[in-house]
């Protein structure tokens, strides 16, 4: 992609000068191994999963590239299991719940932070940032006391809380930049043509800090829907339990059977959606983690 | 439609400056009002006083006779043009210009209508389904007029709208802006750091410095009459020369030599030619050269030309004279202003450069002499101290 939209002009003027064989513009052959070396490295793990997940009964305990005996088994079975589909069920409201919070609140917190005039706004995005750098350890036992006494132990908000102070300092850190970039004259213009301050912020702010909200609430819902520290913690049985829980507490067809490939098979199914997303949006993401940095 | 009212308006700042200084000034039903002055004269915060969009400290603002220094601006009834036009990115020309409409819920066909006939003053029409991001500047800044007119509101406030466009469109939108004006006839408010734009646009001119109002005027008065150097000096381009002078009885001593001061301009001093230290104001074009108009009365001397500038329909001579400098913060504001304030020689100290503006057949070549004749009658004469006008009316 990036070769390719090169001008023509300027290749061809680098390749008439003399510049060193490292400057050329062809990529040369090393660098294209080292590129496989790190695609095969950092693919590679989840090739074994999705491996390990086509095999059934005894293949599991082969090392074979390939499934000798390609099976959708595991699949079908994980799919028959209850356990999976509420906890699938539970993962999809937990994330979701989760984003949208993250958005509405952050996007207001965001918007406070980059436009009002706030003494010590700088100390408050470190604080916030701060937080995020917690180990979750930390709170996991304090919240599990506590939502055994306010009775949110093994509850749907009783995750979505708790994963709320991770995913609103990452939301408003991104839109934070975002509405520092949005022309301030924008909004005036439409409080002059009629608008309230509130429809300033939906009408005109919003729509077009929607690329910054489509990477903030992508990259919160990838948060909540891996995460499993304090979905381990805070739930005991699939009223809540995401995913991520649920696939810890598999157990074998049999009591001799090994979990092993409807583990794989669980993984695998949670895992897709959240590639195609990553892939389908890469460049909002990248767009949104480096916006304030670079000016467009 | 509606006219305006400042009444000793001021802006202050919780540090305690003050952009605004009791302004004070009445814009009629229908009239284009320039603000003009340099930059961080307060013109634009006056501006956006008026729009609602700045707090005013202390003072009146009446719009209509209503007084409305409370009210939010989307309840003034006013439409701004902004120096970046500030058009919504998300929106297509069409959604942009009835966006106003659209909020104070109009109905779709009223909005339609409206947003076609205001496209067809501006010939927008080609471009009404296109994003901002795809039209030239000076279409935005059409696209902009074109949300402001489409609401008929009370009163345009229009922020430097021009000054983005490049030398030649900002000439031709300048008369479209005017056309527009004249023809929707709304009550108008216009800031400009451009004194060329104010000269031809506005009714009358009000000219800003430290934010105070120095001078409202029509264009033609501002020229001829300003109030004080500082108005003497911004209006005007080339600007006026300033050169040091002195009054003694009938004569004026110039650095270029002594003349009778002629009746017109004996009269137009009235009491104040009471002699001594004076700065005199001469306009680029009250000089000639002898040699084409031989028979033009005033003042006739000889200068040795530094630099020839050929506009094809004239010239600009300049040339230095010997004097002992002149020290005003006005003209010490106006260099700054202009970012002329470095280079050397220019204003003060004892050789001083002057501008003349002469017939394009003049023979002044750069190097050479040139005789010239200068026009008594058109001097002003300002006071040294303060910068007052002794010529103007106060």
């Amino acid at each position: 992609m990036e070769a390719a939209s090169v001008p023509a002009a300027t290749v061809r003027k680098r390749s008439k000068g003399n510049a060193p064989p490292s400057a050329s513009p062809r990529t040369p052959w090393w660098m294209w191994l080292c590129v496989v070396a790190i695609v095969l490295f950092c693919l590679f793990p989840f090739y074994w999963l999705l491996n390990t997940s086509l095999k059934a009964g005894p293949d599991l305990s082969t090392s074979a590239l390939l499934p000798p005996n390609p099976t959708l088994e595991n699949y079908e079975s994980i799919f028959r299991d209850s356990n999976f589909t509420t906890a699938l069920k539970n993962s999809a409201i937990v994330a979701l719940i989760t984003t949208a919070l993250a958005l509405i609140v952050g996007s207001f917190c965001a918007y406070a932070l980059a436009r009002l005039k706030i003494r010590f706004k700088f100390t408050i995005l470190a604080i916030i940032l701060t937080i995020t750098t917690f180990p979750q350890i930390t709170i996991a036992a304090p919240i599990f006391k506590l939502w055994r006494d306010v009775g949110l132990y093994n509850t749907i908000p009783g995750l979505v809380i708790p994963y709320l102070t991770f995913a609103l300092p990452l939301a408003i850190y991104i839109l934070t930049s975002f509405f520092r970039e949005i022309p301030r004259d924008l909004e005036e213009a439409a409080l002059v043509d009629g608008a309230t301050n509130f429809q300033a912020f939906y009408k005109v702010v919003v729509p077009l800090a929607a690329p910054g909200l489509a990477t903030a609430g992508i990259l919160t819902f990838i948060a909540a829907w891996n995460e499993f520290l304090l979905a381990i913690t805070l739930t005991s049985s699939s009223n809540a339990r995401t995913v991520p829980a649920a696939i810890a507490f598999f157990t074998g067809s049999t009591q001799f059977e090994q979990p092993l490939g409807t583990i794989s098979a669980a993984s695998v199914v949670i895992s897709v959606p959240l590639i195609l997303m990553v892939l389908l949006f890469q460049k909002r993401i990248v767009a949104g983690l480096t916006a304030g940095a670079v000016k467009g | 439609m509606a006219d305006i009212e400042l009444r000793e308006v001021t802006k202050r700042y919780p540090d305690g400056t003050e952009a605004v200084k009791q302004v004070s000034l009445e814009i009629g039903d229908g009239e284009f009002m320039i603000l003009v002055g340099p930059s961080g004269c307060g013109k634009s915060t006056a501006l956006r006083m008026i729009a609602g969009l700045e707090d005013i400290s202390d003072g009146d603002l009446l719009i209509g006779g209503e007084r409305v220094n409370d009210l939010a601006p989307r309840d003034r009834d006013i439409a701004m043009v902004f120096q970046n036009y500030a058009l919504y990115p998300h929106m297509t020309v069409r959604e942009n210009m009835g966006f106003a409409l659209k909020l104070a819920k109009e109905n779709d066909g009223e909005i339609k209508s409206r947003v076609d006939e205001a496209a067809k003053i501006l010939d927008l029409e080609a471009h009404l389904e296109r994003k901002p991001a795809n039209l030239s500047g000076g279409q935005r800044q059409r696209v902009a007029m074109g949300r402001a007119i489409v609401r008929s509101p009370k009163v345009f406030l229009m922020d430097e709208p021009l000054s983005n466009l490049d030398a030649k469109l900002r000439v031709q939108m300048r008369t479209e802006v005017s056309r527009i004006q004249q023809r929707v006839g709304t009550t108008t408010v216009y800031v400009t750091h451009d004194q060329t734009e104010a000269m031809t646009l506005g009714d009358r001119v009000a000219v800003m410095r430290g934010g105070i109002i120095q001078q409202v005027d029509s264009p033609k008065n501002l020229y001829e009459r300003p109030r004080n150097l500082f108005v003497a000096g911004f209006i005007g381009s080339p600007s006026m020369n300033f050169l040091p002078a002195q009054l003694e009885g009938d004569t004026i001593k110039l650095p270029f030599g002594d003349a009778q001061i002629p009746d017109e301009l004996k009269s137009r001093l009235k009491g104040n030619g009471k002699g001594g230290e004076v700065i005199a104001g001469v306009r680029p074009e009250h000089f000639e050269d002898s040699d084409v108009e031989p028979e033009k009365p005033g003042l006739r001397f000889t200068a040795p030309v530094s630099v020839v500038e050929s506009m094809g329909s004239e010239l600009y001579a300049y040339f230095d004279v010997e004097s002992g400098g002149i020290e005003s913060s006005d003209l010490t504001e106006l260099a700054a202003d202009s970012g002329i304030e470095d280079l050397p020689k220019h204003g003060s100290g004892e050789v001083q450069q002057v501008v003349a503006r002469l017939a394009a057949a003049s023979g002044a070549r750069p190097g050479k002499q040139a005789n010239l004749v200068l026009d008594t009658r058109f001097i002003q004469l300002f006071d040294p101290n303060g910068g007052k006008s002794l010529t103007a009316e106060q």
